[in-house]
């Protein structure tokens, strides 16, 4: 049974639809990524998982709740790491992991030692009295990790987990979450707009772009309907037409004098390609990204590090 | 959902947020002394109260407007809390709105209560010493206020929310609420007797919650007041019924 079931899922904001018709299957202990551009509607679709906003139509079950009519027992299953640290920092870490004990319940004893089990996994543990206040971007992301796991939650959601953080306590945020799924059999939902963090956490990957999934497989499955490696050549005056004959050629681009060529197996056939070309300029070859696979699917590049700017996410941010 | 819970985690957080304020607390207790002592002498040399010395007579308003003024302010940190992002974490736990807004009178009523009871203390001390003269304050009357106190917080705590439930940010919530705290400050008559105001203006003032609340104190305090104290009582515990009620709705459709 999936742990998370969306059905037509679709969350409208007067005359803009932020998410249309969402169907989604999360398996238990899988890390499972929504990738797409600032404003494709991955916020949204998250806050309506976790039953912060209502869908406008559709429904989803979480670890067999639905969101709609069992919001409490969704609640309880889940828990979430907001992109906006979300932890009160005029109280200890300490403190904020025993106001989220108690909100959810937690006998004081189980309390107590899952604290101190969740400070340890974060590696917060002698940080713990200090304010978080005195925390940096990354010891706080990492103490609302620890937090969001403190109730036992079947599923951990995560928007953008590494947004503004430096390489180092990226990577260790990478490494927890990869534990997570590995050995507590946690299933993880994120966000994300970082290639690099999808290809290297998901499972599975949703490419999302305007409300929609564009895509749904494996990382390297992505990659793989790319069907090749992108050869980028630079060249004064291209002769293309006997290249465009080529069995194992399947696409070629050509931008500013560059031509971009997609091909099956390029290291073995780029001496007879360079043969057949003539002079070139420069030559590039490399196995396909992401960013190749978005651009495949959407039309458009994602532009890494871009400033907030979606019109659903400045509808959440709006108050702000 | 369990409400007892998200009630005493609210409670807790909002406890341990007052005691890292020593100068919120500071602030509070020095601004009714300053009404008490500057403004109560100042014009109490000239202003004749039958019964009671001027500065015995608004130290019973003097309660009410300390109470009226942290409790309404204390409305401002659900906007802090929107605005840090705190919010999200408290609506996406497994309890109920009401529980919230529960949570949250208690810990600006324990706010409020304690401010009191050390101008509670002010008075018994100052008024044993015959500082303020007319000021006889007991155990019993001292129960008593903190019992017409509390209600009063409760009350106005709750008006606080529902504001602060609806504001988006702190200068807007300090702006409406001014609008709401003055007119229910001085329509009190915790400064003159009400008697006192043109005619046109007495019905306003019996519109007003905080006159209750005070004619109950000095009635506890001085043993006079105008109205019988089961009347004011009455009329105050129906206000809190009704704040508590509207607050209990705007929670419900507070957005995130």
């Amino acid at each position: 049974m999936p742990i998370i079931k969306t059905t037509d899922l679709r969350k409208a904001f007067g005359s803009l639809v932020a998410v249309s018709g969402l169907n989604l299957r999360v398996d238990e202990g899988e890390i499972f990524g929504l990738l797409g551009p600032n404003g494709a509607g991955k916020t949204t679709a998250l806050l309506t998982l976790t039953t912060l906003i209502k869908p406008t139509s559709g429904t989803a079950t979480i670890n067999g709740f639905d969101i709609v009519r069992e919001p409490g027992k969704v609640r309880q299953s889940i828990g979430i790491v907001f992109q906006d640290p979300s932890s009160d920092d005029t109280l200890t870490g300490y403190e904020n992991l025993k106001v989220h004990g108690m909100l959810y319940g937690m006998p004081k004893k189980t309390r107590e030692v899952r604290i101190r089990e969740v400070l340890d996994l974060v590696e917060l543990t002698n940080r713990k009295d200090d304010l978080v206040k005195k925390y940096s971007g990354g010891m706080r992301r990492r103490l609302e990790i620890a937090r969001g796991l403190m109730h036992f939650p079947k599923v951990l959601f995560l928007d953008e987990p590494t947004l503004g953080l430096d390489p180092q306590s990226r990577d260790k945020i990478w490494e927890y979450v990869e534990n997570l799924s590995t050995e507590r059999r946690i299933s993880v939902v994120l966000t994300t707009h970082y290639m690099e963090e999808a290809d290297r956490l998901c499972g599975r990957l949703a490419i999302i772009d305007a409300g929609k999934v564009c895509a749904l497989d494996t990382p390297a499955n992505l990659k793989r309907v790319i069907g090749g490696d992108i050869v980028r050549l630079k060249i004064d005056e291209p002769h293309l037409e006997e290249i465009a004959r080529l069995e194992f050629v399947r696409k070629i681009e050509r931008k500013d004098g560059i031509v971009a060529l997609t091909v099956i197996n390029a290291s073995e056939r780029l001496p007879l390609l360079l043969q057949l070309i003539g002079k070139v300029d420069s030559v590039e070859v490399r196995s396909p990204t992401l960013d190749d696979v978005f651009l495949h699917f959407t039309g458009k590049a994602i532009r890494e590090g871009s400033p907030e700017g979606g019109w659903a996410e400045r509808m959440m941010h709006a108050r702000k | 959902m369990n409400d007892l819970n998200g009630i005493l985690a609210i409670w807790y957080r909002e406890a341990k947020v007052f005691s890292r304020e020593k100068s919120r607390i500071v602030a509070s207790i020095v601004n009714p002394v300053l009404w008490l002592f500057v403004f109560g002498a100042g014009l109490g040399g000239r202003v004749a109260i039958p019964g009671a010395s001027y500065q015995a007579f608004i130290y019973p308003g003097i309660l009410g407007q300390a109470v009226l003024f942290s409790s309404i302010f204390f409305g401002v940190y659900i906007v802090w809390d929107r605005k840090i992002d705190f919010l999200k974490e408290v609506l996406v736990a497994p309890v109920s709105r009401t529980s919230i807004f529960v949570g949250k009178i208690l810990g600006g009523a324990t706010d409020s209560l304690i401010q009191v009871s050390i101008l509670l203390l002010v008075g018994l001390v100052l008024g044993g010493m015959g500082v303020i003269p007319g000021l006889h304050l007991n155990a019993l009357s001292l129960f008593l206020s903190l019992l017409i106190l509390s209600l009063t917080t409760v009350a106005f705590v709750s008006l606080g929310l529902i504001i602060g439930s609806l504001m988006e940010s702190p200068e807007g919530f300090q702006l409406i609420s001014s609008f709401v705290v003055f007119p229910i400050f001085f329509l009190s008559g915790a400064l003159f007797p009400i008697s006192g105001l043109p005619a046109w203006l007495a019905p306003l003032t019996f519109l007003d919650p905080l006159t209750y609340a005070i004619d109950a104190l000095r009635h506890v305090v001085l043993g006079a007041s105008q109205f019988r104290v089961a009347f004011d009582v009455g009329i105050l515990g129906a206000f809190t019924a009704l704040v508590i009620c509207a607050g209990t709705l705007a929670f419900d459709r507070m957005k995130v």
